[in-house]
């Protein structure tokens, strides 16, 4: 999967977001912070995505859509938090129909911090997600080599 | 007749950066049906007003839409200042006027972008992305914040515009004003977005009287409503102030009148950046909203009128907070203007519409 460390695509989803990270997401993917000079494009199907961006808090309507969204990604993939909602369930995290941040709902590998998230962090988040992505990549290697 | 099929429309579908959830009813093409199913963004943020004092809700009110964040704090502000009964001075209520003002600039944008996007007009998408950024780059400058600007205080604003950054704003005003006009052109006199948006979903004058909806979505139904034109705040002093009409309801009515009150948006911030008096930005409020109190208030969002209702109960909390958000009123519209369209069309119908799901849900 060398191609993967290349050009990681990403798919976001707004799990319960204010919207201010998700256009900031949006923002970062456009010419003002060109997002895609790392080869990372914004695709809306998951079987084709490698990092999955999630805004927002999880909550009981939306866990399955998040789970079932992670599920349908193909091996290897990485999850990145963007926002503080995203990483703890932030300002809302006493509100009754909020669970918490993603990873209550599915496992997270970066986390950017911010109310709302700057495309930099964002930026940062993806680049240290393209680290992991390698990294699972080559254990998966290593995984089917010892299978043979 | 071919046989009835339901098509599911997102939650997570790439025109659409929210979370909507429509069922389509669908009979050779034509939708017959659509059912909104909602509650993905759901936080239950009114009832934080239990354990947050007055001053605290703010941030959480702010936070209600990433888009429209500037506009919510001001509602909830001046909802709470009129609750107890304080007079904010006229500079502060200027210098909102001219946040909430270029929030609606920097949200007309956001939304061309994704309505272009959403006919595959993806370079126009991210032309208006470009000339967006340079009113957060205005935000950044003035409020320290992008998208959530933390400016306003009940009682005023934290942070003064000095003239020289007046003067700052006017220029990249101006500058956006003159790129702006040629992405305006383009969407209003190019043929493949006329063949996209000329006739499709249509919502008539009637339809949208008896829905009652709201913002530019019923200003191009010919609805004569702007709650700015009741001149609250600075917008009383204001020389002159028409909202913007359409009498054609259909998408591309609705696209000319956002593409219109961009331009009227930028006149507003600089006449009042003219007239701007000179003074405090803020009061200082002491104590608690009376028992019983109760005050409601009227905003003009990005996206329609926006209602407040607070009640107090004599200590710092509130009793009861109401928002009634512009979307929620305007979802009702959406459903019927999809009625007869296109499977096609429906992204285009759905986007005109400008639903800020985030805002409907809290
Ligand atoms: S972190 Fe802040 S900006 Fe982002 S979704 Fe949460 S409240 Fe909104």
């Amino acid at each position: 999967m060398a191609f993967a460390s290349k050009s990681p695509w990403v798919i976001h989803y707004d799990a319960s977001s204010c919207n201010g990270c998700d256009i900031e997401v949006l923002a970062t993917l456009c010419p003002g912070f060109d997002g895609e000079r790392f080869g990372v494009i914004n695709t809306g199907n998951p079987k084709h995505a490698d990092i999955f961006l999630v805004t927002g808090s999880v909550n009981e309507r939306n866990i399955s859509v998040i789970k079932e969204i992670y599920d349908q990604m193909l091996e290897p993939k990485v999850v990145v938090a963007c926002g503080i909602c995203a990483c703890s369930g932030g300002i809302f995290h006493d509100c009754y129909n909020v669970i918490g941040g993603v990873d209550k709902a599915i496992p997270v590998d970066v986390y950017a911090p911010g109310c709302a998230v700057r495309p930099e962090a964002i930026i940062d988040a993806i680049v240290e997600g393209v680290a992991v992505l390698d990294q699972k990549s080559k254990a998966l290697k290593e995984q089917k080599k010892g299978a043979k | 007749m071919g046989k009835a099929t339901v098509i599911p429309f997102g939650p997570q579908h790439p025109v659409l950066p929210e979370p909507l959830h429509l069922d389509l009813v669908v009979q050779d093409e034509k939708v017959v049906e659509a059912i909104p199913q909602i509650g993905f963004v759901h936080r239950g943020l009114e009832k934080l007003v239990e354990t947050r004092d007055y001053n605290q809700f703010l941030y959480v009110c702010e936070r209600i839409c990433g888009i429209c964040a500037a506009g919510h704090s001001i509602g909830y502000a001046e909802t709470i200042e009129r609750l107890m009964g304080v007079e904010v001075p006229k500079r502060a209520e200027y210098l909102r006027v001219i946040w909430h003002e270029l929030s609606r600039v920097h949200s007309h944008l956001l939304w061309l972008g994704l309505a272009a996007d959403a006919f595959g007009f993806e370079s126009l998408f991210m032309h208006a992305w470009r000339l967006r950024e340079r009113v957060l780059d205005i935000f950044e400058k003035t409020t320290g914040g992008r998208v959530i600007l933390s400016v306003v205080k009940v009682g005023g604003v934290h942070r003064d515009i000095d003239d020289s950054q007046m003067k700052e704003i006017i220029y990249v005003l101006d500058g956006i004003m003159d790129d702006y006009r040629k992405i305006m052109n383009t969407l209003l006199t190019d043929y493949s977005v006329k063949n996209r948006t000329v006739g499709v979903g249509t919502l008539s004058h009637e339809e949208a009287l008896a829905l009652s909806m709201v913002g530019p979505f019923a200003r191009a139904s010919n609805v004569n409503y702007d709650v700015r034109s009741l001149g609250n705040g600075a917008y009383g002093d204001l020389s002159d102030f028409q909202p913007i009409l359409d009498a054609q309801g259909d998408c591309y009515a609705r696209v000319k009148v956002r593409c219109l009150e961009v331009l009227q948006s930028i006149e507003i911030i600089k006449e009042l950046a003219a007239k701007m008096p000179a003074g405090d930005i803020s009061v200082t409020v002491k104590g608690s909203p009376a028992e019983g109190a109760e005050v409601c208030n009227v905003l003009e969002q990005p996206r329609g009128e926006c209602y407040y209702y607070a009640r107090g109960n004599g200590s710092k909390n509130l009793e009861r907070m109401r928002i009634r958000t512009p979307t929620s009123q305007n979802i009702a519209g959406m459903v019927s203007a999809l009625k007869g369209c296109d499977l096609a069309d429906v992204n285009m119908v759905i986007l005109t519409i400008d639903p800020c799901i985030s805002c409907t849900e809290r």
